[in-house]
């Protein structure tokens, strides 16, 4: 009699204990419900949607299927091989630049004695106010023909008549990675900035002891340090930069003849400016997100493969 | 010799300062030149702001613009925020191995970039215009809509529960608050810093984004500030004054927010990194 009661009752317990746990997995989940389904929504789904139009062709609603016939075009489209290297060609000379110059002056700021820090810190930091397409309108004027920047250079007698920068293909593209750096150096320097006064200074003080110039201790201290940093700084670069659309839309607007123009340029352009082709558009799309996959191994195995 | 170095610290901090800040002085000193003036390359104050702003008026729906886009990058804003927090808090509070799996699945989808989504989400919202016009192409709403959740700020807000005192989830549960009630009664008012810093990162990018605005909207009296100061932007023959106006009264408000709340905005930076 006894151990059976106990028994029921253990059972009573043991069931109202899953029926509290289910009930609070359910409370759980109606807490994540909403953003779970909005992030299916409008990221899985479209993702799904843009891979089964990369299969079909046509204008508009009229669409075919086509099988592999888009990705064909895609590695022959000399639009798209254009489109490519510009993105990469930002990608592997600004970032590296960016983040060198960002690491390079939070240890200038890191400085002890330094005075007027707070407004030092400010005033690199300033550019992340603006608005991309505000900067980008700006930028446009500086460099431009009788912009502000030919009209100092000429001035100062450094040139005889006005740098195109906008109108050759060469310098449009250092104009463009001259803007974007102005923009986020300020940006990704606050990340190691506030890395750097983590460090204890300890450290440092040994390495001096032993005869460390400041050039070692940066390279053998500080860089090892800030590898975290270094690595996600370059990867939110690299998924921004290979993104690049705002800029280039309003200082170049792609040109001079495509020179500058980016994947997403190329997407937004096969969707809504050329006759539309969403088909094709999604195939394109579909390069930015290996791109974005590769690089971003890259880097993981690049810090990783140090670490050992 | 270490003198040397520290002068050249100065030197070096103050050219980068100042390549940082002249085209803000250069933005702020053209809006108050005329056009003529702007080109001539002058770089002092003038008298003609207020003629530019005419000017601007007459030129564009400024209200309206700045209308739209407060009204867009507010909505985006609470919506965001309260999504994204409810969903931090269950994911670090109720914990379960299949939550953390649903977790890593949509942390994902910070991968995917805004232009492979772009094409799919205008024709999803063209199908919806057929059915729900109010809810389609061109309206505000299909602005907001894809931009409330992100994977980020879900990360945030979990990273920051993760700070939250538990005791308190049991002192509520004593005093029969239900799991919602301690959420809004007692998680909200504790954790208004991250709130605060969730805030500053969302408004300023709803009301600086760009690429979505241009794709989606059509009309110019649903058009938004980026998109006005885009349009311009390229006319031919700019009227520099007048677009500088443009640009100062656009970069106020996003500007303003980061001075009242730089520490915020600095410590909400650093959270996501953590």
């Amino acid at each position: 009699m006894i151990p059976a009661k106990a028994n029921q009752h253990l059972y009573l317990a043991k069931n109202s204990g899953r029926k509290l746990r289910m009930k609070k997995g359910l409370i759980g989940w109606s807490f994540i419900a909403i953003a779970t389904i909005l992030i299916c929504l409008f990221y899985f789904y479209p993702m799904i949607q843009a891979l089964i139009m990369s299969f079909h062709s046509g204008n508009g609603l009229n669409q075919t299927f086509v099988g592999l016939d888009n990705y064909v075009r895609l590695v022959k489209d000399p639009v798209f091989l254009t489109t490519l290297k510009n993105t990469v060609i930002y990608l592997i000379i600004q970032v590296p630049i960016m983040i060198i110059l960002a690491m390079f002056l939070s240890v200038l700021l890191n400085n002890k004695k330094l005075r007027l820090k707070g407004v030092y810190r400010t005033a690199i930091f300033l550019p992340c106010v603006t608005s991309l397409v505000a900067y980008s309108v700006i930028f446009k004027y500086l460099f431009g023909q009788d912009g502000i920047i030919n009209l100092f250079l000429s001035k100062l007698s450094l040139i005889s008549e006005p740098i195109p920068w906008l109108t050759d293909p060469f310098l449009a593209k250092i104009a463009i990675i001259i803007a974007i750096t102005w923009r986020w150096t300020g940006y990704n320097m606050i990340f190691f900035l506030s890395a750097l006064q983590n460090v204890d200074e300890s450290i440092y003080e040994a390495a001096r002891m032993d005869g460390a110039s400041s050039v070692q201790q940066f390279f053998r201290i500080t860089v090892p340090m800030l590898k975290p940093i270094i690595l996600f700084t370059s990867i939110t670069s690299t998924i921004g930069t290979l993104q690049l659309f705002d800029e280039v839309m309003n200082i170049t607007k792609g040109g001079p003849a495509n020179a500058t123009m980016t994947i997403s340029q190329y997407i937004y352009n096969l969707s809504f400016k050329y006759t539309p082709d969403f088909g094709y558009a999604a195939t394109v799309s579909y390069s930015i997100v290996i791109l974005i996959i590769f690089f971003s191994f890259i880097q993981f195995r690049v810090a990783g493969d140090k670490h050992e | 010799m270490n003198n040397w170095k520290h002068m050249l610290n100065y030197v070096v901090l103050t050219i980068a300062a100042i390549i940082s800040v002249f085209p803000f002085i250069w933005m702020i000193v053209s809006a108050t030149n005329k056009s003529v003036d702007v080109t001539a390359g002058r770089l002092l104050p003038g008298n003609q702001f207020v003629q530019n702003f005419h000017h601007l008026l007459e030129r564009a729906e400024l209200g309206t613009a700045l209308i739209n886009s407060a009204k867009i990058s507010v909505i985006t804003t609470v919506l965001a925020l309260l999504i994204a927090s409810l969903a931090g808090y269950g994911f670090e509070i109720f914990k379960s191995k299949f939550k953390d799996i649903v977790f890593n699945i949509l942390l994902l989808s910070m991968m995917i970039p805004f232009a492979a989504l772009m094409v799919p989400l205008f024709k999803m919202f063209g199908t919806i215009t057929q059915t729900v016009p109010a809810f389609g192409i061109d309206t505000h709403t299909a602005v907001i809509l894809p931009t409330i959740t992100t994977a980020f700020l879900i990360f945030f807000f979990r990273q920051s529960t993760k700070m939250f005192p538990k005791e308190i989830l049991e002192a509520g549960r004593m005093d029969g608050l239900t799991e919602f009630g301690i959420f809004f009664r007692i998680y909200i008012p504790t954790m208004k810093t991250s709130y605060a810093a969730a805030a500053i990162i969302t408004f300023t990018s709803s009301w600086n984004s760009y690429l979505w605005p241009l794709v989606i909207l059509q009309t110019p009296e649903n058009q938004t500030i980026p998109l006005l100061i885009s349009n311009l932007g390229s006319s031919y023959a700019p009227d520099y004054g007048m677009i500088m106006t443009a640009i100062v009264i656009a970069t106020l408000p996003a500007a303003l927010i980061f001075f009242i709340m730089q520490k915020h905005f600095v410590a909400g930076m650093m959270g996501s990194v953590k």
